[in-house]
């Protein structure tokens, strides 16, 4: 099976798609001609027109607007916004607009679109390079939200984005792009042609939105994990002798509660992990639920390790970046507690 | 400010606008210039734009002080078309008198009338054609009013009862109805134009015929969104038509807090190499004439138009505010460019198809169907007595299938 980039399998997603539906468009600053800055999109105006994959005025909000006037006519409008951090200037669109359309007007009209964004760090991209939202839209009724951690997952998510009936915010984390990444920068990097997970099938496959998968089986603690800090959590797991079971979630929302009560239920203890600040993150939504659903199993409270509460800094990444050594202590912490 | 200042113009200070006369001052429309009607020149559809600028800062107008058409844009109705305008404009100032008594009575929780501004949106709707979509702010009813669109269902949405087509999930008036070309209103302010230039942009995309029509007030159009849509409609030359209702009035703002430094709000169009064109929004010759231009330049590919209908909003904002705290009382008697049901019944009335007997005629019988249908509608509830959608509705719709957290909580809920 050929081994892809995580970068080629969402561009071979949006072909696959754009070949299959005449009513997908991909739009976004700089996808047309260039190809995104990520490459992403390279190639696909040359191959379905200008029509069809275009260059967006610098324009957020106009990006995600113009796409929801396009869904209702009844396309089926990828957008990308060029880093998640440059979101905020469409949060209007997607908060009130995209995701009520289908209540406000009891299903008159409807919002099919996907946002596209790379979100995350580790690239020294300061604090408007590497910020991880996710929670901004979990908070959201009628959004779905997904984080690929390689090209399997990643093509097979957003072709089943594109074919939702819903708004998606599909965040890539634009350090899995090229290989999996333990959190040990100072090592080589490996490359996803090194990796299993870099397989990625030809052709129309999906990965279905609100499924979980187990990476890793175990006996000792849960990890709940998504995105980069899946591969971190493996490298924690690993390092420290630890027989975890590292969940991926995928999508965050709808969130697969079922495997991950199903695995805290087992081993009674569960360390949560991402790189977005701790304070509201995803991580709060996700220890409550634990605690609600597995309260009589737990042996040990539920720990979360995440980015720091400041800004996503530029000279310290690596110091506020949840490494393996951070998520490692606190796996132990978990099984002494 | 120190005196040392390195400044040697001295120091800066504040300019924030006023409006010319604030309550208990004589209200003054001097710095409103109104040209004579019939004397602004009517370019052809495919003008250059920058040949027309001039458009952007006169006002176009075609009934004259005697109520007579007169001039380049007149010419463009029928009599029968013309009654059924002065119908539809009549129908919607009596259904918005009757809806803010009802409110006022406790049937609904909220209401916004158009009282003055009836021509904008009854005649925009009749230069339009099937398919065409409205993407409107909560002040463009005659949209649906002059496309006959049931007024018992927009009574029952205003009463969110149990026959409201939006299941009393919307705010009273913001009515959604894709078969009308009126899409669902938000309630956030200009998020909708820029909607209006990607749905137009679709349906270029598709090589379709259809085109749109974007919506927005005075006061928002400070808002980004108005700009993305300028922006993206003249980048893509979009087949959109995006106008600006300029009725002096953002609640208690006045115009010039939006407008700031510039002419018009028409002007805002030059600069995007737009065509722009001003009119007289209280005639609804002017308004049809003007929107069938505008549409028709879309509908050839020729792009996008910015449209500024000068109007008054007469009435409050909405139930929620008084005009009288913040504008004089009699602002709007002294508006010059009159009221849109007066002038085009002068103007029947001149043309011997109509008579003041046949008015209050029209206006018992249009009084008569707003009120049937209100009983109609009220016999399926109001806000706060008689049916009502059930609490399991709420759950509903807010993604095409319900994921298991909703499901749990609906469970919770015990609905």
């Amino acid at each position: 099976m050929p081994r892809k980039t995580m970068i080629e399998a969402i561009r071979d997603a949006m072909d696959t798609m754009m070949e299959r539906d005449d009513n997908v468009v991909v739009f976004g600053e700089d996808v047309g001609f260039f190809g995104g800055v990520f490459r992403c999109t390279h190639g696909l105006q040359a191959k379905y027109g200008k029509t069809r994959c275009f260059d967006a005025p610098i324009s957020e909000g106009g990006i995600v607007g113009a796409a929801i006037g396009m869904a209702a006519y009844g396309l089926k409008p990828c957008v990308e916004i060029q880093f998640a951090d440059y979101v905020y200037p469409a949060y209007d669109q997607i908060v009130s607009e995209a995701a009520r359309l289908r209540y406000r007007s009891n299903g008159g009209f409807t919002c099919p679109i996907v946002i596209r964004m790379p979100a995350g760090g580790g690239i020294f991209g300061g604090q408007t390079h590497s910020q991880s939202p996710e929670a901004l839209f979990t908070h959201v009724s009628g959004l779905k939200v997904v984080v690929p951690s390689n090209p399997h997952d990643a093509k097979g998510l957003l072709i089943a984005a594109l074919e939702d009936p819903d708004p998606v915010i599909f965040l890539e984390p634009k350090r899995l792009y090229n290989g999996p990444f333990d959190g040990h920068h100072d090592r080589p990097v490996t490359p996803w042609s090194k990796h299993e997970l870099g397989e990625v099938p030809d052709g129309h496959y999906t990965v279905p939105l609100g499924k979980a998968i187990k990476r890793r089986e175990g006996k000792q603690l849960t990890v709940l994990a998504y995105g980069t800090m899946v591969y971190v959590a493996e490298a924690a797991a690993e390092e420290n002798g630890i027989d975890a079971e590292i969940i991926d979630l995928r999508t965050l929302l709808p969130l697969d509660l079922e495997t991950i009560v199903e695995s805290v239920t087992k081993t009674g203890r569960c360390v949560i992990v991402h790189e977005a600040t701790l304070t509201s993150g995803f991580g709060a939504e996700l220890a409550a639920l634990v605690q609600q659903h597995c309260f009589y199993n737990l042996e040990a409270p539920v720990a979360r390790v995440t980015g720091w509460d400041t800004p996503y800094p530029h000279a310290q990444e690596w110091d506020y970046f949840p490494g393996p050594a951070r998520v490692g202590r606190a796996f132990l912490e978990t099984l002494e507690g | 400010m120190s005196d040392d200042s390195p400044n040697e113009f001295g120091p800066l200070s504040l300019h924030v606008p006023e409006p010319a006369v604030r309550p208990g001052g004589e209200p003054d429309f001097s710095n409103v210039n109104i040209p004579e009607a019939g004397s602004v020149r009517r370019p052809p559809v495919d003008a250059n734009p920058e040949e027309i600028r001039d458009l952007a800062f006169s006002i176009i107008r075609v009934l004259n002080r005697d109520g007579e058409a007169v001039g380049p844009w007149a010419g463009e109705l029928t009599d029968e078309q013309l009654v059924e305008g002065l119908r539809h404009m009549m129908t919607l100032r009596t259904f918005d008198a009757r809806m803010q008594i009802a409110q006022r009575q406790g049937k609904t929780s909220f209401y916004m009338q158009h009282l003055g501004e009836e021509a904008v949106s009854c005649a925009f709707r009749k230069a339009l054609s099937p398919g065409d979509m409205n993407f409107p702010t909560y002040r463009q009813a005659g949209l649906l009013i002059a496309d006959d669109y049931p007024m018992v269902e927009m009574m029952c949405q205003i009463y969110s009862n149990e026959k409201d087509p939006l299941k009393g999930r919307q705010l009273p008036i913001m009515y959604s109805s894709k078969e009308h070309g009126f899409f669902s209103i938000s309630g956030n302010l200009a998020t909708q134009y820029i909607q209006a230039v990607g749905w137009a942009m679709a349906s270029a995309i598709k090589n379709d015929t259809k085109i749109a029509a974007g919506w927005i007030g005075d006061g928002s159009t400070a808002e980004s969104d108005f700009h993305a849509a300028l922006v993206f409609a003249s980048t893509y030359k979009a087949p959109v038509v995006l106008n600006i209702v300029n009725n002096q009035w953002a609640i208690s703002t006045f115009q010039g807090i939006a407008r700031g430094g510039a002419g018009t709000f028409a002007a805002r169009g030059l600069g995007f190499g737009m065509p722009a064109l001003r009119v007289d929004g209280n005639d609804y010759l002017a308004v049809f004439a003007v929107a069938k231009w505008a549409i028709e330049r879309a509908r050839r590919n020729l792009g996008p138009t910015v449209i500024e209908y000068v109007t008054y909003r007469a009435g409050a904002h909405s139930t929620s505010d008084d005009p009288s705290a913040y504008r004089p009382k009699t602002e709007s008697d002294a508006w010059p460019l009159g009221d849109p049901v007066m002038r085009l019944k002068n103007h029947l009335i001149g043309r011997g198809v109509w008579s003041e007997e046949r008015h209050t005629q029209a206006e018992a019988e249009i009084l008569d169907t707003v009120i049937t249908a209100q009983k109609e509608a009220e016999s399926f509830g109001t806000l706060h007595a008689g049916g009502k959608p059930s609490a399991r509705d709420m759950f509903e719709g807010v993604y095409e299938e319900m994921p298991p957290h909703l499901r749990r909580q609906r469970q919770q809920a015990g609905v």
